[in-house]
């Protein structure tokens, strides 16, 4: 195969491969102070924002990197990144999508996002997130007539001080751990999300993170406050362009549902994968910690991990007010040589609290798949309940599926269950579709997918449907 | 349609069958009765291109030699074959499976493939025609289905893709009166002049619902005897340990 069609193989299996040439505005390389003064000034920010970011960064410094996670990987040298990177267009912030960089809505058009008026058809409000800052939010002014915020949180710390000042770093604190702190210290964007009291909000919204710069982390921050009675359903999707080095992604978001609220919050993480013999790829080191602080509330996370070199990431659950419902639905297919380590951590510490935990693992190829979950029920909880199902889905005869679950129970009113199961593929299952005339990979996907039906099933439908397809995707080339 | 010359099949050096010949015609129906492990079950796999046996001889089928094409390129030239026992496939909604399969095969012939509501219209009718249980078709694929519907549910997906060549490989095995009743109207609606079957079966009962053509005697391997549906009667009457 010559060097063009290699390329054009290569482009086939992973079709968000494409880079964006785009000139940049880039913060000098490397992790220092002046480096967080050069993000926190060129965003324009507070001084008490500044100071949330030196206070994490002191605590960094003194941090190390954990190790106690199956995938190993080579060290990072966290001075040979960047940390911020942003199209040099979006310097003096464009007013409408009209004056948005023509290549950048290009970008998003061939992922299949629509930043422009005909976004209006699909009825979903998106937030974009290129590199380091948000190019685009959607449908913002209907949202606005019911006191719906969603924005880039680089413009919630400029409109919305108080909201921002009074929940930011309350789930995951600024000295959380490695990562975590990390982003605290040198997050540069992502979206805001708040609804107010009552109010159920009236679309799915959306954000879309797109990694396109070389040699850059991607540090981003999502806040989302469902108020009194509120509700809420939100989508994350994400991809990167296929580049030779690792890149590193380490998001922090953070939940926070007050009495009677609800929010779902649905991801699709398609990141560069890297290719088949492992070369490249997405680190996805990522915080995702839900609050259930008011009674009755519920928050629910439905994931689809499809991308990624390595997945390292416990979308979590605290359960602090009373009646409150944590809940965590899981797809992580990893292929050729991905490896994924996730799972779930519910912390019960509310009355009557329960918590529900289904997660389906498909490993395929040379890959790795770790399931590692916490059910943490405190002495307070009394009568609260877990249910936790984990599923593993074995591929061939190199890869590896693991099942750790963690449970931690102090009181004894409560209810915890597990079930797990691991299975392969028959050989029977297949040549039944085949002789319906399927092929080996329709057949793999058409099996798989009911394999995932439960959390499928949770995601919205516009979603579901392109979960489905990358289910697919992700495991061609894994039969025969 | 079927030309099946000097077939002979070994499994981990064991023969299975031995120098096996048969011609199916357009239209015909052709019954092999044979006992336990005399080779029925391994003719029905090598013709809907199960792997891991080693294969001597030739099989064409309408003149294409079926050992170069794949299990999935076989169905799209209309083979079908209805399994002894049909699998189960957790999560995957019954219509949904009939669906993916009628079209890839519709797409693979270049026919148009069919809506939801063109497919469901379809799948009632036929549905109906069996006394297939209609509640069924949305429930997963054969989990929690007795044997009985098992079968009657392959019988209906013989009648949705309307093949050239069916294969009935032991459907009558464990049926009921009223099930065996099903699984012969389905054959015999679909039965004309250009749609062939091969039924394999232990008992003569299936054959007084579908009057085959021609009835094969199979025994280690080998077609010991030919001839119409008397054969079946005698066989029924001697036992196979006396028919030699």
């Amino acid at each position: 195969m010559d060097k063009r069609e290699k390329d054009i193989e290569k482009l086939k299996d992973y079709k968000y491969g494409f880079s964006t040439d785009i000139e940049n505005i880039r913060a000098p390389k490397g992790l220092n102070e002046d480096v967080i003064k050069f993000i926190s000034n060129i965003k324009k920010e507070p001084k008490w924002m500044l100071d949330f970011r030196l206070k994490a960064f002191e605590r960094f410094k003194q941090l190390k990197e954990p190790n106690w996670q199956k995938p190993k990987y080579p060290k990072i040298d966290y001075q040979d990144l960047y940390y911020y990177s942003a199209p040099k267009s979006m310097n003096d912030k464009p007013k409408s999508l009209d004056e948005l960089d023509p290549k950048l809505l290009e970008t998003y058009k061939k992922l299949g996002i629509p930043l422009q008026e005909q976004a209006r058809l699909n009825g979903i409000a998106v937030d974009a997130v290129f590199d380091s800052v948000s190019v685009a939010t959607t449908f913002k002014d209907e949202l606005t007539k019911q006191g719906i915020i969603f924005c880039s949180m680089s413009e919630a710390i400029q409109k919305h001080p108080d909201l921002v000042k009074k929940y930011l770093g309350t789930v995951i604190p600024t000295t959380d751990h490695f990562f975590a702190t990390l982003n605290s210290a040198v997050f540069t964007d992502g979206s805001f999300v708040y609804i107010p009291e009552g109010i159920k909000c009236p679309m799915e919204l959306s954000t879309y993170f797109r990694i396109n710069a070389s040699e850059t982390g991607q540090f981003e921050r999502t806040l989302i406050i469902a108020d009194k009675g509120s509700y809420v359903s939100y989508l994350e999707g994400c991809t990167a362009p296929m580049r030779d080095e690792n890149q590193l992604h380490a998001a922090n978001v953070e939940l926070i549902a007050l009495d009677d609220a609800e929010i779902k919050y649905s991801t699709v993480q398609n990141w560069y994968p890297g290719d088949e013999n492992g070369k490249g790829g997405i680190y996805n080191f990522v915080t995702k910690r839900g609050l259930c602080k008011g009674k009755n509330s519920k928050i629910s996370w439905t994931q689809v991990e499809t991308g990624s070199a390595i997945t390292w990431k416990y979308p979590s659950c605290i359960l602090k007010g009373d009646n409150s419902i944590g809940e965590f639905y899981s797809i992580a297919i990893t292929n050729n040589h991905q490896k994924a380590d996730t799972g779930t951590k519910m912390i019960h510490l509310g009355k009557n609290t329960k918590s529900k935990i289904v997660s389906k693992g498909i490993s395929a190829g040379f890959s790795d798949m770790t399931y590692r979950g916490l059910v943490d029920i405190n002495s307070k909880a009394k009568n609260s309940s877990n249910y936790t199902q984990c599923d593993s889905l074995l591929m061939g005869n190199k890869c590896g599926a693991h099942t750790v679950p963690y449970i931690k129970n102090k009181n004894l009113d409560s209810n915890i269950a597990h079930e797990a199961t691991t299975s392969k593929i028959s050989e029977e299952q297949l040549h039944y579709c085949q002789q319906r005339g399927l092929n080996p990979e329709e057949a793999v996907g058409l099996i798989v997918n009911g394999f995932c039906k439960e959390v499928l099933q949770q995601l919205p439908m516009e979603f579901a449907v392109e979960a489905q397809k990358l289910v697919g995707i992700s495991l061609e080339g894994s039969v025969g | 349609m079927l030309k099946i010359n000097n077939l002979s099949v070994n499994i981990e050096d064991k023969s299975i069958l031995k120098d096996f010949s048969l011609n199916i015609n357009p239209g015909e129906v052709h019954a092999i009765m044979g006992p336990n492990g005399s080779g029925k079950s391994t003719l029905s796999n090598i013709l809907s291109g199960k792997k891991g046996y080693e294969i001597s001889g030739e099989v064409l089928f309408e003149n294409n030699n079926l050992f170069e094409l794949e299990t999935e390129e076989r169905a799209h030239k209309g083979i079908f074959l209805a399994f002894q026992y049909p699998l189960e496939i957790p999560g995957v909604n019954t219509n949904i499976f009939l669906k993916t399969s009628l079209n890839a095969i519709r797409k693979a012939k270049g026919e148009k493939e069919l809506d939801a509501i063109e497919f469901l219209k379809l799948v009632k009718e036929k549905a109906r025609e069996l006394k297939f249980d209609e509640e069924k078709l949305n429930r997963q694929l054969n989990v929690g289905f007795s044997g009985g519907e098992k079968k009657k549910n392959e019988i209906l997906q013989m009648s949705m893709l309307s093949p050239k060549l069916s294969i009935l490989d032991e459907t009558d095995s464990g049926l009921d009166i009223d099930a065996l009743k099903v699984v012969s109207d389905g054959v015999n609606t679909l039965r004309g002049k250009d749609n062939s079957f091969l039924i394999i079966t232990h008992y003569q009962r299936l054959l007084d619902y579908i009057k085959p053509d021609f009835v094969h005697v199979l025994m280690n391997g080998k077609i010991i005897k030919s001839g119409g549906p008397e054969l079946a009667l005698e066989l029924e009457k001697k036992g196979y340990e006396n028919f030699n």
